[in-house]
């Protein structure tokens, strides 16, 4: 029988020492399903990755992958799972075909057979073929590895942070590429400290200092963000900021791109506040009310 | 060089071989900017940075920083600004106050001015109960402000921060951007890379690199309307899209 989630997670904790790096994580990621992890560095993400990928053993709970137990069926998930690692994990100095020869190898499988699957992203990468990994810029080493995780066709794909440090057009790239795969039936979870990206998952987990903020659609977890929310911009924007934290009616005032954000208390009067700022010799104010982010979520989670 | 300009650069070029990674760069910086320094991995920023940094000599070019010359006087320049790296800029196994006294004694100051201004650090981070944690144990957050902090003790006129704000959390990096705001406020100009591009619209003006030249300068306001763009995410991306060299 054929699970009907690619990956479960029940009371998962694990410890470093007095460290709780990840404290009681529940959820599920469906089949076929594109699931991100969202948040900043030192949330759990790596760790939640290396205890599904069976490389950790948790102190409590447990996990399938597959329908397979993560510490008594790890030789199970090892063949089923792709896993990219944060860092770099490829061999520098064996070639791009040679690395990609190793991995099929490891599986017992032939690069051949899985060409199809990995073709759309190796062909960007196959005039290079001869280029030792470690000599490839930061794209193309990030292309190859893909490639190596996907060498035996897994029915999961686990990337850890994959477009950290890299721009936002080779990001959007990268995510073009995940929702190829994803048509292909694989089920991927996918962490991201980017805030933007989350609009490209299927459903998202908030993750936080070892905890799941929540988990949701990216429309269900902005729709979570209850109280009013106005985008205040003028000429001098470090001075409205902090103009704006002393005002009556403002609860929170941070910066948000061209923007501050204002959560302001029930009965704030916009047009009075926009003439009070401008009373006060502020120039171009304009306060509008806005739709709130995942970003703005996150916050107001964080802060909970 | 006028008073009010701390950074000019003309016709900047470095070569790798036969490789041009900043090809002839032409810009000025005003004292008290921020200015964002932006472009796709690959398009030279980082090469053009060690360079303003006196850490890279030109090929060909000239340049100014806080008054001394970026082919002659690279010691000078190093003295006079401040600069946090990306990948390393604080010691892991020393603590915070460990930490603040090393590059204080680097920088020269004497003891009272170095208790002084980690007293102040202490106090503006709301560090003093972790004055004495080694800084390995820090959140990333945590660590990068207060790897702004050691960069700026010795009150440089610029600060070069190189993406500061990776894998930062959204709260913490927002007052991240309040230290930069605050200290350019105080009269230090910032000189920053970013890959968040909501963090570009925080800068006063803007540079964008593609294939190791300046495609686009401006304030982002400026910058949006010339491109009939709604976002500097947009922007970037429209001159992004055209850039042949890319990692």
């Amino acid at each position: 029988m054929i699970p009907q989630n690619a990956i479960e997670v029940r009371g998962l904790t694990k410890r470093y020492g007095t460290l709780t790096a990840l404290e009681q994580i529940t959820f599920e990621v469906r089949r076929g399903e594109l699931f991100g992890l969202i948040g900043p560095d030192g949330a759990g993400k790596t760790t939640l990755f290396r205890l599904l990928a069976t490389l950790l053993d948790p102190d409590e709970g447990g996990a399938t992958v597959d329908g397979f137990d993560i510490v008594t069926q790890y030789r199970e998930i090892r063949r089923r799972v792709g896993y990219m690692p944060g860092r770099f994990s490829l061999y520098p100095d064996l070639s791009v075909a040679e690395n990609l020869d190793f991995f099929a190898a490891l599986f017992g499988v032939k690069v051949r057979e899985a060409y199809d699957w990995i073709a759309p992203i190796y062909r960007q990468i196959e005039p290079f073929r001869k280029r030792r990994a470690g000599k490839l810029s930061g794209g193309m080493k990030q292309k190859l590895a893909l490639c190596c995780a996907l060498i035996h066709r897994p029915s999961v794909l686990f990337l850890d942070e994959p477009t950290t440090g890299v721009d936002a057009v080779s990001r959007g790239e990268f995510w073009d590429m995940l929702s190829d795969l994803k048509q292909k039936g694989i089920s991927i979870l996918v962490s991201t400290p980017y805030m933007d990206e989350a609009c490209r998952c299927d459903r998202i987990a908030l993750c936080n200092n070892g905890h799941l903020l929540g988990v949701d659609t990216p429309a269900g977890i902005v729709s979570r963000f209850d109280a009013p929310l106005y985008a205040l911009s003028g000429d001098d924007m470090y001075g409205l900021l902090l103009e704006a934290r002393r005002a009556e009616g403002v609860k929170e005032c941070y910066p948000f791109g061209a923007a501050h954000h204002l959560v302001v208390a029930e009965g704030f009067d916009a047009r009075a506040f926009e003439r009070q700022l401008r009373q006060r010799g502020f120039g171009s104010v304009t306060v509008e009310p806005v739709p709130a982010g995942i970003e703005d979520v996150f916050m107001k989670l964080m802060q909970q | 060089m006028s008073d009010d300009i701390i950074i000019s650069v003309h016709d900047l070029c470095k070569c790798f071989g036969s490789f041009t990674a900043v090809d002839h760069i032409t810009f000025e910086v005003r004292r008290g900017e921020i200015f964002g320094f932006l472009g796709a991995n690959g398009a030279g920023k980082t090469t053009a940075m060690r360079m303003l940094c006196g850490l890279s000599y030109p090929t060909s070019g000239s340049g100014q920083v806080a008054g001394f010359d970026v082919v002659t006087q690279g010691e000078q320049i190093k003295r006079h600004i401040g600069y946090m790296s990306q990948k390393f800029s604080l010691y892991d196994d020393l603590t915070v106050r460990e930490n603040i006294r090393l590059y204080a004694g680097i920088y020269g100051l004497d003891r009272y001015e170095t208790l002084r201004r980690t007293v102040a650090v202490l106090n503006r981070l709301h560090f003093r109960s972790e004055a004495d944690t080694l800084v390995g144990a820090l959140p990333l957050g945590w660590k990068q402000k207060l790897a702004f902090s050691v960069a700026t003790l010795h009150r440089p006129e610029v600060v070069f921060l190189d993406e500061p704000t990776g894998g930062v959390d959204p709260v913490t990096r927002r007052q991240f951007w309040e230290m930069i705001y605050e200290a350019a406020a105080g009269g230090t100009t910032v000189f920053v890379t970013t890959h968040y591009m909501d963090e570009a619209e925080y800068c006063s003006r803007v540079s964008i690199m593609v294939d190791g030249k300046i495609e686009a300068l401006g304030a982002p306001a400026e910058l949006k309307s010339k491109f009939g763009a709604g976002s500097m995410d947009e922007v970037f991306r429209i001159l992004a899209r055209g850039a042949k060299r890319r990692e």
